[in-house]
């Protein structure tokens, strides 16, 4: 039996990876990706504390996740996509216009 | 040690290295696989923790749909690599020292805190069948289910409009 | 039981009596609202008939006195003011006495508006002023008014609520040509006349208040029903209150009929129109004072000795206004010196409790006094049109006058521009006549009797003021025939007064009305057997309110016979000295040559105004000096507000605005925006524009929390 533990540990390290990825990359692709990654991570505590309480409410809010997930990177590739139009770029550094 | 203690072991190492890959890993594409690698750990994962169905769904949505997406969209604008950039990136030796320190304080308060590591409280692992999924996402979780399709139509119809070109323009 | 059995007669007479007060409002109120757009004729009628129905109304109320057998009426009307268990009621009171006066004011009343009618229509086109037309009805109506609340109030208070209204309305016609040119007979004297009027009248209107307050005081009413007889008759308390009482009222009597040491405000008050002179400073107004006396004749003669003090000064009026008369040049100045004379007449008749004999003398002063000034303005009217072409309407019999001519500085009131006006005005001439020899008490005519009254009481009681009212009647006779011999006898002493022209008719009908009631108004109180009637009528209410019956003296010939001598010899004296030689143009007053500097003291009226002047008007105006310049200007503007309040104010505030204000509230908000803006410039160096700097920041904030939950 795995402990509970671990699992909130691997989720913690994925989460942090995620983290890093969007604050190292440039690529404003790879930033979205590590976004899913972070999302993944909560996915994963929600799954693994539902195990642990024997509830499956916490399955179906990972299941909202997914969908709200799924049409957050719908919308965002589409954003990628016009941003591209406009700047010939996916470098999120060249998008800065919004500055003080 | 128990063998499923074993196999978490090992699928948590396939899965920290996978997003450890995708993290560095200048070609985007290669992230992506990375990625789907990473996604189809987490749902071995998902089937450990007795959720069969949202395995399932991870695998079907995440690592298919989602990830063909973002694949579809970097071979779409070319974008697999970036120039170098040319000023210096201070920001990067800053945030891994924060995801260091985040990661240690997690692991403090994960195993630092009382020694004892958490137990899984609930020993049955049928929890999760598709059965009792349906029966509760139908009743209990009606309405949300019905906003949720409600948002993927509205995101169905923004990602469209964005992408839209104006012929005129 | 008074009340049943006149209302078992049908319809309660009584009950109209308030009419007499509103009547005149309504007919002032219709001229005031509707009468900015009508004729000079409408606006007449409507004043005129609404003083007339007044009249009738006080006819029905003489109606209603003899069915009621002559007892007094008690009418309420409203209850003016309630403080808890005390009331103050509007109660008209019907009394013989009140009925006379009614009958007075509204009757010459009503001549004199229809003689002002056809009076105004040429003053206000000789003063080049037509809008004043309908001021001058509103204002003798509401005059009307006020002098009804005064006669027919059952209380003091009442009757000092006309008492001072009539006195407004005095000072507004006083002061009716307020705005005439100053530099001309009409100047801004006039306006000084009214003030004076006023002032004097306030002086007096003190003495009255001090009486009310004193009688409330001791006696808790001032309702005459409640005073009357009860409350004075029951009284026995120390003499000095009475005086007191008295004393005062006697001050406002002074004020209100002008007897010393008040009456200066009479002869000036001549600047008012003429039929106001006739109406208020001759025949009404003025003898509310002897109105008054009478009202309170349970006052007076609670204690012995308050009449002489009323008869004395009465007398010494009568003799010393008929001694400035004698010296006057002005036809309105000897009139109202007359009337001032007259009226010591009759306060001195009143003083000495002659009651009857100063009403009675009130009655027919008022006939041909009225008469007097309405045929004064008659003359003055004629010798105005004579002047003014425009007006005359006779251009085809004067000769044009030259620019310089038309502007000269001319009198129409002075008696050396007139003479042998009698041909020329017949109609006036002949009504003066009258009114003059009623004046100068020339047996059947009105004045004669009621004079003769007051000199038989005097006789009777008090000889001193007997032979000084004596030497007044000489010189009421006297002064008489030097006018009449002026103005109508002789030559013309200027051009006016050759082409002077006769008055209308709306004003010689009243003059023939007042000339009648001269002539045979003496007879309402026959002096024989089977005569007294209006001694009996007044008696009613006089000896009801004193409890005592009326002395009325038997017919004595030994003061009549040596009276109309004198009156006689005086027309003779005035014959030898202005009749056989007339005066000619420029000439100097005989009476002056001859008298010298006793003429000069007459006319200037023995100095009094300029010894008040010297007395009181120049002390009293250097402490209203001393106080405005040194106390208010000086001390209170300059040291207290200037510097005590202002200097320090200023101080205080420059403290506020340099120091506190500038340096440290400004400094603040000053200092607060330009942190802000400083720190936001600085701030807003945060904001790079790269997302990722933002996602860092997140992440510390991140970190930093979960640092927290492990260290805390």
């Amino acid at each position: 039996m795995v402990p509970l533990s671990y699992y909130v540990a691997l989720s913690a390290i994925l989460f942090a990876l995620g983290a890093l990825g969007v604050l190292t990359r440039r690529n404003t692709i790879i930033i979205f990706m590590s976004i899913e990654l972070m999302l993944n991570s909560a996915n994963l505590l929600f799954v693994a504390f539902a195990r642990s309480f024997g509830d499956v409410s916490g399955q179906i809010f990972v299941f909202f996740v997914m969908a709200v997930a799924a049409a957050e990177v719908a919308v965002g590739l589409a954003l990628i996509v016009a941003v591209f139009r406009n700047k010939h770029t996916i470098n999120i550094d060249e998008v800065s216009g919004l500055k003080g | 040690m128990e063998t499923e203690v074993i196999v978490f072991l090992i699928l948590a190492f396939v899965a920290i290295g996978s997003a450890i890959g995708m993290i560095i890993n200048k070609n985007a594409v290669y992230s992506a696989l990375f990625l789907i690698l990473n996604f189809a750990t987490v749902a071995i994962f998902y089937l450990m923790l007795g959720a069969p169905f949202i395995a399932m769904a991870q695998v079907t949505v995440y690592a298919g749909a989602i990830m063909v997406l973002f694949l579809f969209v970097i071979m779409l604008l070319g974008a697999e690599q970036l120039k170098k950039a040319d000023k210096g990136e201070w920001q990067k030796p800053v945030a891994i020292l924060f995801v260091v320190v985040l990661i240690v304080e997690a692991v403090y308060l994960i195993f630092g805190g009382g020694g004892d590591l958490l137990p899984m409280i609930n020993e049955v692992s049928e929890v999760g069948d598709p059965i009792s999924l349906a029966t509760k996402l139908f009743k209990e979780y009606f309405l949300p289910f019905q906003v949720t399709a409600v948002l993927l139509l509205a995101a169905m119809v923004g990602a469209i409009v964005i992408t839209k070109q104006d012929k005129k323009s | 039981m008074l009340l049943s059995e006149a209302t078992t007669t049908g319809f309660d007479l009584f009950s109209l009596v308030p009419w007499i007060v509103f009547i005149p409002v309504i007919g002032l109120l219709v001229n005031l609202i509707f009468g900015r757009k009508w004729n000079e004729r409408i606006i007449g009628i409507v004043a005129s008939s609404a003083v007339a129905l007044t009249f009738v109304v006080s006819v029905l109320q003489l109606i209603a006195l003899q069915g009621n057998h002559h007892e007094a009426h008690v009418v309420p009307f409203v209850d003016w003011l309630s403080i808890g268990q005390f009331h103050l009621p509007w109660e008209f009171r019907v009394d013989t006495l009140s009925v006379t006066m009614m009958l007075v004011v509204s009757g010459v009343g009503t001549l004199i508006h229809i003689y002002a009618t056809g009076y105004m229509w040429f003053d206000v086109r000789y003063k080049e002023d037509l809008k004043s037309y309908r001021r001058f009805f509103i204002y003798m109506n509401l005059f009307i008014a006020m002098m009804m609340i005064l006669v027919s109030g059952n209380s003091y208070l009442m009757l000092f609520v006309g008492w001072e209204g009539v006195g407004l309305c005095s000072f507004l016609l006083i002061g009716f040509w307020f705005d005439r040119n100053p530099d001309t007979t009409f100047g801004d004297k006039n306006a000084f006349a009214g003030k004076k009027a006023f002032v004097a009248n306030r002086v007096g209107d003190f003495g009255f208040l001090m009486a009310m307050f004193l009688t409330f005081w001791n006696f808790k009413t001032l309702s005459f029903t409640e005073l009357f007889p009860d409350a004075v008759a029951h009284y026995s308390g120390d003499p000095a209150l009475i005086w007191w009482i008295t004393g005062f009222m006697l001050l406002g009597v002074a004020g209100k009929s002008a007897q010393i040491p008040l009456f200066v405000w009479l002869p000036d008050a001549m600047a008012g129109p003429t039929p106001v002179s006739a109406l208020i400073h001759a025949a009404t107004m003025v003898t509310a004072g002897v109105y008054l006396v009478t009202r309170s004749a349970p006052i007076f003669n609670a204690v012995e000795g308050v009449h002489i003090m009323v008869a004395t000064v009465g007398a010494a009026t009568a003799l010393f206004a008929a001694t400035i008369a004698v010296g006057q040049h002005d036809i309105k100045k000897v009139l109202a010196y007359s009337t001032v004379s007259q009226l010591g007449f009759m306060v001195a008749a009143v003083g000495m409790g002659a009651y009857v004999a100063g009403m009675f003398h009130l009655v027919t002063h008022a006939f041909f006094k009225a008469l007097l000034f309405l045929g004064a303005g008659s003359v003055i009217l004629a010798v105005e049109r004579g002047h003014h072409p425009l007006i005359g309407g006779h251009e085809d019999e004067h000769e044009p006058h030259d620019d310089e001519d038309h502007h000269e500085l001319f009198d129409p009131q002075d008696m050396r521009n007139m003479g042998g006006l009698r041909k020329r005005i017949p109609w006036t001439y002949w009504t003066y006549m009258m009114g003059t020899f009623a004046l100068m008490g020339l047996p059947i005519f009105a004045g004669f009797w009621s004079k003769d009254e007051i000199l038989l009481d005097a006789k009777l009681e008090y000889p001193v003021i007997y032979w000084v009212l004596v030497v007044a009647a000489f010189l009421t006779a006297f002064y008489m025939g030097r006018q009449v011999w002026l103005v109508f006898f002789g030559k013309p002493r200027h051009h006016a007064s050759e082409v002077a022209k006769e008055s209308p008719w709306s004003m010689l009908v009243p003059l023939l009305v007042l000339a009648f009631l001269s002539v045979f108004g003496g007879f309402m109180n026959w002096p024989f057997e089977g005569g007294h009637q209006f001694g009996h009528w007044l008696g009613y209410t006089i000896e009801k309110a004193t409890g005592h019956a009326l002395h009325v003296p038997a017919f004595d010939w030994g003061v009549a016979i040596p009276a109309t001598l004198l009156a006689l010899l005086a027309i003779g004296i005035s014959w030898l000295i202005y009749g056989r030689n007339p005066l000619k143009t420029g000439q100097q007053d005989p009476l002056e040559k001859a008298l010298g500097p006793i003429f000069k003291g007459m006319h200037n009226k023995w100095y009094v105004d300029e010894i008040y002047d010297f007395l009181i008007l120049r002390p009293y105006q250097k402490l209203a000096k001393f106080f405005a310049e040194t106390l208010d200007w000086n001390i209170w503007h300059d040291w207290f507000h200037e510097k005590g309040i202002r200097d320090n104010f200023q101080k205080f505030t420059r403290f506020l605005a340099d120091p506190i204000d500038l340096g440290v509230i400004d400094r603040i908000a000053n200092g607060l925006a330009s942190t802000v803006k400083n720190s936001g410039e600085i701030l807003s160096r945060l904001q790079t524009g790269f997302i990722r700097n933002y996602a860092l920041s997140v992440f510390f904030g991140v970190v930093v929390i979960l640092g927290y939950l492990i260290f805390r």
